[in-house]
């Protein structure tokens, strides 16, 4: 589903190349976690996947369903199933959450030739979505993200990832700044959009969160390369050894 | 003798005094409405158009920007539009000519036609005592008919009032004067349309709000693309007076609305706020001067504009705090979306404060649309052109729904889409 071919990618702004030559292959039905230590790149590689204009990727491609996306701006690249769920989400003041789901909603609808949702079908999706997140609805009149709590913007992000059923979801560090309950909630909505037919990426800093997603691939990010991968007893092993030490053997 | 050469007239000049010679016997008013005529046309004459020379226009050179003047056309067809807000009654004025006028509990009206010939209700027509007063000049000498207005004291006028100007292009000149009695509540729209025809519009609003009233009054400028469109809104709050006035500059080739307010009673309220979509090649110029005369007087003024293509707007806020106005606390902010390397934007706050014991506060920004927002909105697969729509109505919007009342933040909300549709 995903295949990331021997990626270089700068900072526009000032040509600091952060991704140096990464190889990576993500296959449906799929949960593969990206696991590295701070400035690796982890952030970087989910922000160029959705498309960010602040990265140049110079050499090499991705692939998403055989396909190049370098080409594809973020609607695009939406619209044609790829998902980030932020670590930062943005506060949009003036823009109502409900309106801005809608809004996505219909406008990758429309992308694909498909019929607008009716408001009652919206709102009936919606609300079934924030249930099983602990949304309550009245948070969905604010705008996006304005005066959210840190858990209510993951698990936002989480309702977002639900209502537009992407196929392919990248999760860049959402297990930071949750307490343990809403840590189970988000893992909860992300274990329940597994399936065949869709790959999720788990970017993170911590194991703590793959106690919960468990992934089916571990890969660890050193200086913008990806320099092993394993299964999920490679997230053990950090845990127990620490990034140093495995690194260390990697090279 | 005059040692320096005045300027030529321009075309433009010419065709107004030409225009003043031929219509001035057709227009309403007794001897002291025809001086008043006579000497705005001589100042006008006298003065020319005001150019950036003059402070009050520094940014709106009317005498370059207002390159011709179209004839007066007498059977132009025009006819009344539909109000903004359901349920609204509507007062119109068609082709600057008092045209429909409701029976509406607690309202009582002349035409400004009549008033200006009979002496009704003490209206005079004056000439401007300021040179700089080009809108009021040319207002003055073209005037033909407008709506005088009144609420009841303590009336509480439950329908919208919509005052309506529409007409088919030429010269369209009203002036109006309403009061709100004591105690009273109303809501106005002050509504300019046309085609897209060219017009010269002028128009004169003296707006009095009466202790412990409270009046909304809503302007709805949505000329052609044409239009030249010169207005001047005067508003006196007496103690206890609480007025929002709202502008929505929609439209327009040359607009320059003008606001000259005063809070000459303790207490009284102003809430005072504009939106400006300026496109195409559009001139917008909003230009408060605020007077609070008297102690424990607050008012707020937030100009939101948004300018694309050629556009080039202006927002000039004057407050002055006399120095009895202890205790004044006023707070106007304008900001600007510049969404063009072709547009532009000049904002002038200016601060006199003549009390010591006042809290005051001016701020400006210019800025684009946030990237980190639209690639938010991108990222979920909401198309450029609509993540964009999506935040300037949202920059705007936060003013509008200031305005609580649903219907009306419907209907202007309509129309800044309709404006974001032709110009995103």
């Amino acid at each position: 589903m995903l295949e990331i071919r021997n990626l270089h990618a700068r900072i526009a702004e000032d040509g600091t190349e952060i991704i140096k030559g990464l190889d990576l292959t993500v296959n449906a039905g799929e949960v593969a976690a990206i696991m590295g230590p701070n400035g690796s790149g982890k952030s970087t590689l989910s922000y160029i996947l959705a498309g960010r204009e602040d990265y140049e990727v110079t050499q090499g491609d991705i692939l998403y369903n055989g396909e190049s996306v370098l080409e594809m701006d973020p609607a695009e690249r939406a619209s044609a199933g790829m998902f980030l769920a932020f670590q930062y989400p943005m506060e949009i003041p003036g823009v109502a959450t409900m309106q801005f789901l809608k809004v996505a909603m219909n406008e990758q609808r429309k992308a694909r030739g498909q019929d607008e949702l009716t408001t009652p079908d919206f709102i009936k999706r919606v609300r079934e979505a924030a249930a099983t997140l602990n949304i309550d609805m009245e948070m969905l009149k604010r705008p996006v993200n304005v005066g959210f709590s840190g858990g209510e913007k993951k698990r936002s992000e989480i309702l977002q990832m639900k209502l537009l059923e992407p196929k392919l979801c990248v999760l860049d560090e959402t297990d930071s700044g949750l307490d343990i309950d809403a840590l189970k909630i988000v893992a909860d909505g992300v274990n329940a959009l597994r399936g065949p037919d869709r790959a999720i990426v788990v970017i993170t800093h911590y194991q703590r969160l793959l106690q919960y997603i468990v992934p089916d691939t571990v890969h660890i990010l050193s200086r913008g390369q990806i320099v092993k991968t394993g299964d999920k007893e490679l997230a053990a092993q950090l845990e127990a050894q620490g990034y140093a030490g495995v690194i260390e053997q990697a090279a | 003798m005059n040692l320096q050469a005045q300027a030529p007239l321009t075309g433009a000049e010419t065709a107004l005094i030409d225009l003043f010679a031929q219509r001035c016997n057709d227009l309403p008013g007794n001897a002291g409405a025809v001086s008043a005529r006579d000497k705005a046309v001589a100042a006008l004459k006298a003065n020319r158009l005001p150019t950036r020379k003059v402070e009050a226009w520094h940014y709106t050179d009317l005498r370059r920007l207002l390159s011709s003047v179209p004839a007066w056309r007498a059977d132009a067809p025009a006819k009344p539009v539909d109000p903004i807000l359901p349920g609204a009654r509507r007062f119109a004025l068609v082709n600057g000519a008092l045209a429909e006028t409701p029976a509406v509990d607690g309202l009582q009206f002349d035409a400004m036609a009549d008033s200006l010939r009979a002496d009704v209700g003490g209206v005079t027509l004056e000439a401007p005592a300021e040179a700089d007063d080009a809108v009021g000049a040319i207002n003055t000498a073209f005037v033909s008919d407008g709506l005088r207005l009144s609420v009841a004291d303590d009336a509480e006028i439950a329908a919208p009032v919509e005052i309506q100007s529409v007409h088919a292009g030429g010269q369209v000149h009203t002036r109006s004067q309403v009061t709100v009695g004591a105690g009273a509540r109303a809501l106005f729209v002050d509504r300019h349309t046309g085609t897209d025809d060219a017009v010269l519009a002028s128009n004169v609003t003296e707006l009095t709000v009466r202790k412990g009233a409270d009046v909304t009054w809503i302007i709805v400028q949505e000329q052609g693309a044409q239009a030249s469109h010169l207005a001047s809104l005067g508003l006196t709050l007496e103690e206890d007076a609480r007025a929002t006035v709202f502008i929505a500059n929609l439209s327009g080739r040359l607009v320059r609305q003008e606001v000259h307010a005063a809070a000459t009673g303790e207490r009284a309220e102003l809430a005072f706020r504009a939106v400006n979509m300026i496109g195409g090649d559009a001139h917008c110029d909003v230009t408060l001067e605020l007077d609070h005369l008297v102690p424990h007087t607050t008012s707020t003024e937030t100009v939101r504009n948004v300018v694309t293509a050629r556009g080039q707007g202006v927002f000039q806020g004057q407050i002055r705090v006399a120095q009895p106005a202890q205790k004044t606390d006023a707070q106007m902010a304008c900001n600007t979306l510049l969404l063009s390397d072709h547009g532009g934007f000049s904002t002038k706050p200016e601060l006199e404060i003549f009390a010591d014991d006042v809290v005051c506060a001016h701020g400006a920004t210019v800025a684009e649309i946030d990237h980190d927002h639209l690639f938010y909105l991108m990222a979920r697969g909401v198309s450029e052109k609509t993540a964009r729509g999506l935040l300037i109505k949202a920059f705007v919007a936060e003013i509008v729904e200031e305005l609580k009342d649903e219907a009306l933040v419907d209907a202007l909300e309509a129309r800044i889409d309709a404006w974001l549709e032709a110009h995103g």
